[in-house]
């Protein structure tokens, strides 16, 4: 066995997986990774299965050192800055850490997250199938918490399998599509349509429970009461205040807020990826069609080993060339997100 | 024979869930038909639903839509929701230890001087009552218990507290709860049990079902602490009563 230490970490980083499925009958919440696709594809990379537990990595820096053998790891998800020893690697690659070779991480440049995926995996206690920390809960392992400085990940020695890059289809910079519900009928025609017509902003006292939007205020016609009901990822609550909170894999299973309409299941991923500050909007698509862009997500997510191409000396070093010149010039507004604690207003029950 | 049951309605929750919703309040009846849609699903799985989760007045049915549409599954929801409600096979009875009062429950006088009477007798009401867990949600564990009596009825605490104890007794609205986990609450809180409803390491992990039936016994602060040690050990200190 080697190990990959925690050099330096950020807030809001932690190991996540796939998500633990099965007892949200009980209150237990799936958590689970924020942008599925880019967890999928560093495992991938790395040659472990789609949704095997990674390092989910949030808007600050990080740096990891291998340790009692060589560690294999790929990134992906938000691009940032990633250097082993002073040599620029790029996002969406895999590579090798020597024993005792440090991969420094800067901070996410235009989204949130990214992906660090280790060769073998991460040794852990799986708890309902999942490694996925929930910090509430006091799940997750091998720490129940998010990651420190000084936290040992136990993995497998590095392959030697040669380096890989993965094609992803380029990120679409549009709308949040969503469909209505399951509580749209406690808006008047007027509040759906401010809903979608105005711009919003995810607001710096976002975590992985929930994002709250800035923007106008989306007024109930019955008062914002209602008998608790289930939530999913990416359900939109709206609270006494009219400001939306859109509900993340940490949510609470049950909520007595009305629920205006909820994310598509192929844009959560992008929508968790949005920097605080920056500007989007929401569009109302049919249940056919999300569903139709659904089963597409899926199909991409089934098709990413036949995306994963040999890594030419060549296409490395200009990737990251590209992300090391960037690096230098762009401070984006995520770099502010502070990963506040909820108020008791957001938290409290019904 | 019973008569044919209302349809429920079918609400999407996204792309891949829908909210089989029986009622639009608390309501006894909505809620066996919750659970008993509940229990159907179970015993005859349809192909595609991925998991289950009951609340007080809908099952939130989560599926895989490269399997099944909504279209075909909500059909396929509201023919067998219309099903005759087939009694509960073997309700478990609990009987939940709970010290009212005091620093366990910081709100009983003020909830008693509310409902002009006493903490005595606030705490024999709170007894007298025979609860189902009508869900179980928010956070791991904590347990929303229907069958409150109408003199406990209260509106939620204006400003909901950021944390209260792990093992709260409380009331809010027309329900009362079992929370597990230290965490936020809005309501009023009567008192603590040592029983921990969710405890990792600990088998069974979740000790009540939706559905159970629940009854509260008083107990001093010292059987309390005893009680919270063997609890924090693993022991289920909660008595399953003969049915």
């Amino acid at each position: 066995m080697s190990k990959l230490v925690v050099s330096t970490i950020g807030p809001a980083s932690s190991v996540q997986d796939g998500g633990r499925h099965g007892a949200q009958r009980y209150g237990l919440t799936p958590s689970g990774a924020m942008d599925p696709l880019a967890l999928a594809a560093a495992n991938t990379l790395a040659g472990n299965t789609a949704f095997a537990a990674a390092i989910e990595i949030g808007p600050f820096g990080a740096a990891f050192t291998a340790r009692e053998g060589a560690v294999r790891v790929a990134l992906s998800g938000t691009p940032r800055s990633a250097d082993i020893a002073g040599r620029a690697v790029a996002s969406d690659t895999s590579m090798t850490l020597s024993d005792g070779e440090t991969l420094t991480l800067g901070f996410a440049r235009g989204g949130a997250f990214s992906y660090l995926a280790i060769e073998g995996g991460i040794a852990g206690e799986p708890m309902f199938g999942s490694l996925a920390v929930n910090a509430r809960a006091g799940l997750g392992s091998p720490y129940p918490r998010p990651l420190q400085a000084g936290d040992e990940l136990q993995t497998q020695i590095a392959s030697g399998t040669p380096e890989r890059r993965i094609e992803l289809p380029p990120i679409v910079d549009g709308p949040i599509r969503v469909v209505w519900g399951p509580q749209d009928d406690e808006f008047g025609e007027e509040a759906k349509a401010l809903f979608l017509e105005s711009e919003w902003k995810i607001s710096a006292t976002s975590d992985r429970m929930g994002y709250r939007l800035e923007g106008p205020v989306i007024k109930h016609l019955h008062g914002h009461n209602i008998v608790s009901d289930g939530t999913v990822n990416g359900s939109i609550q709206v609270p006494g205040n009219g400001a939306p909170i859109v509900l993340m894999p940490d949510r609470g299973t049950s909520g007595g807020y009305p629920k205006i309409a909820t994310s598509i299941t192929a844009d959560l991923g992008r929508f968790a990826q949005t920097p605080a500050g920056k500007a989007f909007r929401f569009k109302a698509v049919s249940m056919a069609d999300a569903q139709g862009e659904a089963r597409k997500f899926a199909k991409l997510l089934r098709s990413l080993p036949d995306r994963l191409r040999a890594v030419e000396n060549f296409d490395l070093n200009i990737e990251a060339l590209r992300d090391a010149n960037v690096a230098g010039s762009a401070v984006s507004a995520i770099d502010a997100r502070t990963w506040q604690a909820p108020s008791a207003d957001a938290l409290a029950q019904d | 024979m019973a008569a044919t049951l209302s349809p429920p309605r079918i609400l999407p929750s996204g792309d891949s869930a829908i909210t089989v919703e029986f009622s639009h309040n608390i309501d006894d009846a909505a809620n066996q038909r919750v659970l008993a849609l509940d229990r159907t699903l179970a015993n005859e799985p349809v192909a595609g639903i991925t998991e289950t989760v009951p609340t007080y007045r809908s099952l939130l049915v989560h599926y895989d839509p490269v399997v099944i549409d909504f279209d075909t599954l909500g059909e396929q929801i509201v023919a067998l929701a219309q099903r005759p409600v087939p009694p509960a096979s073997k309700t478990r009875r609990w009987r939940i230890p709970v010290v009212y009062g005091g620093e366990h429950g910081v709100d009983l006088e003020d909830v008693a001087k509310s409902l002009q009477t006493t903490p005595d007798d606030l705490v024999a009401r709170h007894v007298a009552g025979d609860y189902r867990v009508a869900m179980i949600g928010f956070t791991p564990g904590w347990s929303y218990l229907s069958g409150l009596e109408k003199f406990l009825h209260m509106p939620r605490r204006q400003n909901p507290r950021l944390l209260t104890p792990a093992g709260t007794i409380s009331i809010g609205g027309v329900q009362t709860g079992v929370q597990c986990l230290a965490g936020p609450s809005g309501w009023h809180l009567l008192g603590r049990t040592a029983v921990r409803t969710y405890l990792l390491h600990r088998d069974p992990i979740f000790l009540l079902e939706p559905g159970d039936r629940v009854k509260f016994s008083p107990v001093d602060a010292k059987t309390f602490a005893e009680q919270d040690r063997a609890a924090a050990n693993g022991e289920i200190v909660a008595e399953l009563m003969a049915s």
